[in-house]
């Protein structure tokens, strides 16, 4: 959905994370961008230069936060002070949606830094709906899960991924951030259809997608981010869109960063899929 | 973490199951790897980790559940190295890379991540150093000078900025009233060696080699190999490690000067602190007080921690 209640009814285009090695090219040169999204974790801290930059980007341009610690999933508690944190970079960004992943990573307190796994089934759903509620009622913004690429599942799951993503949303009654690329990831590394999961989605619940590159091992793929988007990736994309509408898109590119301009380049290379999209659509 | 679990659960019903399910697997993720990066043959409990591992995990065609299980360890142990490495070059210069590596899992073993962020990773290792000097011997003090000298460059980084105290408000209150807080991203460190130059002979050649890689003919120019930094002589060194317009600096201090600014951030009022600086003349300690001032140093007393 282009603009919808789960991204602040906002309709953004084809945005790109916000990286170090660009600051310097972005506040010199002040590219003409759509918007950024910034790891959340990055900015909450008490002081210093990351504040600033971060000052100094809010300035010019539309920024969208994405977190990578939230653990909706996790048995834990939501940790308040975490919350607290959070929510002063919420009234700082003014993001109209903020997004974290579908995934646990921590347990009695320790925390593993990684994006794990769920298992599937009813209680779980139940139990992370109910903390991505908590969450929202507490930082006042409206909050989209982004599906995680994954390597291992459970013996306990009792139903598919996409189910269990349909069933959290629908019982959080949250937006979804569709990650397509990690859904290409999964579906080789678990052997299922990716255009399954992406028929199998609510696409009513779509704020926001991601697209990044991922590399092939001989027994597994590794969602990397650190080389331009797969052709399958585009095409699942360009699926995609046609099902869920156009929706503000974000390229990840987070290791073996290369300049602005070819990041920035092969986002906008997005452009020629929903531009299919629009044409299909009626 | 509570102690690990004997088995996963059969069936997910409850938040419980869920947490058991996460404790089980956390454990197998955070325990060391075996030398060769694999994940630990036996679980906690001595049975063959491939049947346990298999008792929640779901091979497929390619990865047994033990295997799968195993990429993930590898991720998290690989992942945390990289952080400790990152915020710790000067340590990893000193150590070397096998004596930095035990370290970095020895620690990592036994104080996990409890944040959020990784930018907390290393909170504990000066303690860690102290505890575990085996580890670091015959150079346990210089590694832990070094680990918190590297600590307070974090601190340094993004720490709380607190508004700065006007000249009036100060010269306006009576010396022996007058209470003054030091930034909390300001850190005073009272060292036995000069840790600031070899911190910065550290970087200095790490650029080097990163300027040398970086550069258009990389590919047929060879990357210097790592110079050894040598590891600093003895001498009594006082340092304030801060920043200024967001940039990080180390300011040296005259003992007197470390101090006055010791006694300031423990709470003394001024009249006190400047009692601890027997020695230094009137005209001197006016200029250093103009200069922490136009560095912004002072703000209201906040209660500090002790480093």
């Amino acid at each position: 959905m282009p603009a919808n209640r789960f991204n602040g009814h906002c309709d953004y285009g084809i945005g790109i994370g916000l990286r170090v090695p660009h600051y310097s090219h972005i506040l010199s040169k002040k590219p003409v961008v759509d918007w950024f999204e910034i790891i959340s974790e990055n900015f909450m801290v008490d002081g210093g230069r990351p504040l600033q930059l971060l000052d100094e980007i809010l300035e010019q341009y539309r920024v969208v936060q994405h977190g990578v610690s939230m653990y909706f999933g996790s048995a834990d508690k939501p940790d308040r002070a975490h919350l607290r944190r959070l929510k002063n970079l919420v009234k700082r960004t003014k993001t109209p949606w903020l997004s974290d992943h579908l995934c646990w990573g921590s347990v009695d307190g320790t925390y593993t830094h990684d994006l794990l796994p769920m298992p599937y089934t009813f209680a779980a759903a139940r139990r992370t709906a109910e903390k991505i509620r908590q969450i929202r009622d507490f930082l006042e913004v409206p909050i989209c899960v982004e599906n995680v690429s994954s390597y291992a599942e459970y013996h306990v799951s009792e139903m598919t991924e996409w189910e269990f993503l349909a069933e959290v949303v629908e019982l959080a009654d949250c937006g979804i951030l569709l990650d397509v690329n990690n859904i290409y990831v999964s579906s080789k590394n678990h052997g299922f259809n990716p255009y399954d999961y992406v028929n199998g989605v609510p696409h009513d619940r779509v704020g926001q997608m991601h697209i990044a590159g991922h590399t092939k091992f001989e027994k597994y793929i590794l969602d990397t981010h650190d080389h331009p988007v797969l052709d399958p990736v585009w095409k699942l994309y360009a699926h995609a869109t046609k099902r869920c509408g156009v929706s503000a898109t974000l390229l990840e590119w987070d290791d073996k960063i290369p300049s602005f301009d070819e990041v920035h380049n092969e986002a906008l290379k997005a452009n020629d899929f929903i531009d299919g999209a629009k044409k299909a659509t009626p | 973490m509570k102690a690990p679990p004997r088995h996963a659960p059969k069936r997910l019903r409850t938040t419980g199951d869920l947490r058991v399910l996460q404790r089980m697997m956390a454990t197998a993720l955070l325990r060391p790897l075996t030398p060769d990066d694999g994940l630990q043959p036996t679980w906690v409990d001595g049975r063959p980790m491939e049947q346990v591992a298999s008792e929640f995990i779901k091979p497929n065609d390619r990865l047994s559940a033990f295997e799968r299980l195993q990429l993930y360890s590898r991720m998290y142990w690989f992942r945390l190295f990289d952080a400790i490495r990152d915020d710790c070059p000067g340590l990893l210069a000193m150590l070397g890379e096998d004596r930095f590596g035990r370290l970095a899992q020895a620690y990592l073993e036994r104080y996990p991540s409890r944040s959020f962020t990784l930018r907390d990773l290393c909170s504990r290792l000066v303690q860690f150093i102290g505890e575990e000097p085996s580890l670091t011997r015959p150079h346990t003090a210089l590694a832990a000078e070094i680990a918190r000298f590297e600590w307070a460059q974090t601190v340094a980084f993004d720490g709380e900025s607190r508004p700065v105290l006007d000249a009036a408000r100060i010269s306006s209150t009576p010396p022996d009233r007058l209470r003054l807080g030091l930034q909390p991203y300001v850190t005073l460190l009272a060292l036995a060696y000069p840790i600031d130059a070899y911190v910065i002979s550290v970087k200095r050649r790490d650029a080097l080699r990163s300027e040398a890689s970086n550069t258009p003919e990389s590919r047929t120019v060879a990357v210097p190999p790592r110079r050894r930094v040598p590891l600093p002589r003895r001498a009594r060194t006082f340092v304030a490690v801060h920043r200024h317009h967001n940039r990080l600096f180390y300011k040296r201090l005259d003992p007197a000067a470390y101090r006055i600014l010791e006694a300031l951030a423990s709470g003394e009022t001024l009249s006190t602190a400047l009692a601890a600086a027997r020695g230094a003349k009137p005209a001197q300690v006016r200029r250093w007080f103009k200069a922490w001032m136009a560095l912004g140093w002072f703000c209201a007393p906040v209660a500090r921690r002790r480093r």
